[in-house]
């Protein structure tokens, strides 16, 4: 690495920084002001009951197929893991942000996103955790993750967030 | 914003007796057939307006070939070509010269400043040697687009047959920023794009406006109250308020053509029903039910009918009820999905949005679900809002990615399709009725 010209060492800098600002527009979360957002993600998995770690090791999200609400089996797995840690960690309230890709009209997304929170609500429920604990709130398309042009994107945007607070 | 006493319109008398005389001899026989495949835009001479202040004169006149240009019924001719700079509109105009130059449709016009701006108008047919129509209107001194605006729908309504549309607004949201983080905001425009101004502060999302046929209350969903509300905004006090507090959200809101009630969907625990409530307040009733979702209401033009958009079925689609709720019948069958139905002022027609073959179409059909035909498709489109004398459909368009929306018009043939230009993206158009 010592032999490495200075110039290649600014490019590789660059590149990283490209890389890091890459991931930061992917994790940007929905709206930090409105207080319905997570942070950024630091480095390793968050002390044991602490939001860091419900974001990295249990997973805040989980995705849906297109114009769908049905929970797959790997979004119900997720729930599980969120129901698990959450009845572990009763002290948190929880916010879910449904969202809606944006290849549907604004208004049927708005429905179409508070029926996906509303689907994981009544998922968390059932897995034990106290609905008082509980809001939900519809983004519909208002506010991607991934922005971009092609079905691989609009996936990442058809989600429910498990926001913990 | 003041309320304008508008179009106290006196129909034009010539001051000159003999010219009057011989003017009124011959029956004018101008008009343009809106309809057909083969349709040319009508070629109209419109010199600069006469006026004390020139550039006034001129001003106006260009707002006027705008208008007339941008309905794409018109083919306003370059005011320098023409034989005469400046109109005159209180003498017969020389058809043989107008005629010489190859001119049918003329238009001459006066304007000027005073306590109110007072304009005048008329509209020559030169072939028959007759006038078409004479006009004189009286505004407000501070909106000096309006008379411009005032006198195209004049003579677009002697030459069309149709209302005119050109003295509207259209409220929209402006939108701005990174789309992951997009501000949208209400604004207000006039038809053609100018005299913007912003309603909401751009803090909370605001979406979906509707404007009230008396043109002075503004309806949004707004995301002020953590779930997002239905909102009612007065423009001429800017007060608003929350209309309704119902179920976890409220959304989507519509006026009633009197302007007293707005429809509007509930959701409660991921099921969406439309409900209706007075302006005034009051206990909303429940017009749909079931846990499909039911949204997008757009009232009849006599108010006893709602058309909107319902998943019931399983993907959604259009569907046609009673105003006062009970037994909807779907009446779109086509491929793909329906949405946004929005009903036309004049009772014809209803446009949609339809999603087919990974393309937005914007698209009208007669109210039986019959008669559909696409006027639009891109990547993406919706939205559709009519201009109130139903030939021409305003919408939204995104090119997607990180770029924004844009407000388009295409009229009910399919053609003529243009930009809105605004400063900021936008979308959700919606049009006035004209204003009084």
């Amino acid at each position: 690495m010592l032999s490495l010209a200075p110039i290649t060492t600014a490019l590789r800098a660059a590149a990283m920084l490209l890389f890091v600002v890459a991931i930061a527009a992917c994790s940007r979360t929905p709206d930090n002001a409105m207080m319905t957002g997570v942070g950024n993600l630091g480095p390793g998995g968050g002390a044991p009951g602490s939001q860091q770690e419900f974001l990295v090791s249990v997973g805040d999200r989980v995705f849906f197929e297109t114009d769908s609400s049905s929970l797959t089996a790997e979004a119900a797995a997720t729930l599980d893991k969120q129901a698990a840690w959450l009845n572990q960690y009763s002290n948190y309230r929880i916010m879910i942000e449904g969202h809606a890709d944006e290849r549907g009209t604004r208004e049927y997304n708005i429905a179409l996103g508070a029926r996906r929170a509303s689907v994981v609500v009544n998922y968390l429920v059932s897995r034990g955790v106290n609905a008082q604990r509980i809001t939900s709130k519809s983004f519909g398309k208002e506010r991607p993750v991934a922005i971009c042009n092609d079905i691989s994107c609009w996936s990442q945007n058809r989600r429910a967030v498990t926001v913990v607070q | 914003m003041t309320r304008l006493t508008r179009r106290s319109a006196l129909q034009l008398g010539l001051a000159g007796g003999l010219a009057l005389a011989t003017a009124r001899t011959a029956q004018a026989q101008l008009n343009i057939t809106v309809e057909g495949a083969n349709f040319q835009p009508l070629p109209i001479a419109i010199p600069d307006f006469a006026s004390s202040d020139p550039s006034f004169g001129r001003e106006t006149a260009e707002i006027v070939r705008a208008n007339l240009r941008r309905s794409g019924l018109f083919l306003p001719l370059d005011p320098a070509s023409l034989p005469v700079q400046v109109g005159d509109v209180n003498a017969t105009p020389d058809f043989n010269t107008w005629r010489t130059a190859n001119v049918t449709a003329l238009v001459m016009g006066a304007v000027d400043r005073g306590g109110q701006i007072a304009s005048s108008v008329r509209v020559w047919d030169t072939q028959q040697g007759a006038q078409v129509v004479g006009k004189s209107y009286n505004t407000d001194p501070n909106s000096s687009r309006r008379v411009a605006h005032i006198i195209s729908d004049a003579i677009y309504e002697a030459l069309t047959g149709g209302s005119g549309y050109f003295d509207t607004r259209v409220v929209y949201v402006a939108e701005s920023g990174p789309k992951a983080n997009r501000v949208k905001r209400l604004a207000i425009m006039d038809q053609d794009g100018a005299n913007a101004q912003y309603l909401t502060d751009g803090r909370t999302l605001a979406l979906t406006p509707r404007i009230s046929a008396n043109n002075d209350l503004v309806t949004y969903m707004n995301f002020e109250d953590g779930n997002p509300q239905v909102y009612l905004l007065q423009l001429s006090s800017g007060r608003q308020q929350r209309l309704a507090s119902l179920g976890a959200m409220t959304f989507a809101p519509r006026f009633s053509p009197d302007g007293g009630t707005v429809a509007f969907s509930v959701e409660q625990g991921g099921a969406t029903n439309i409900y209706a409530v007075s302006t005034g307040g009051g206990q909303p009733v429940q017009l749909t039910s079931g846990a499909a979702i039911d949204t997008g209401p757009s009232y009849s033009p006599d108010g006893s009918r709602i058309v909107f958009e319902s998943d019931r079925g399983g993907s959604p689609q259009i569907y046609m009820m009673s105003s006062g709720g009970g037994n909807p019948q779907r009446i779109s069958y086509g491929q793909g999905l329906y949405s946004t139905p929005v009903w036309s002022p004049k009772g014809d027609l209803i446009a949609f949005t339809r999603q087919s073959g990974g393309q937005f179409n914007i698209g009208i059909m007669n109210p039986d679900g019959s008669g559909e035909r696409m006027l639009y498709s891109s990547f993406h489109a919706e939205g559709p809002t009519w201009a109130p004398n139903g030939r021409v459909i305003m919408f939204f368009q995104d090119p997607g990615g990180n770029d924004g929306p844009k407000l388009m018009s295409v009229d009910i043939w399919g053609r003529n399709l243009q930009t809105i230009p605004t400063e900021s993206y936008a979308s959700d158009p919606a049009w006035s009725a004209l204003r009084s």
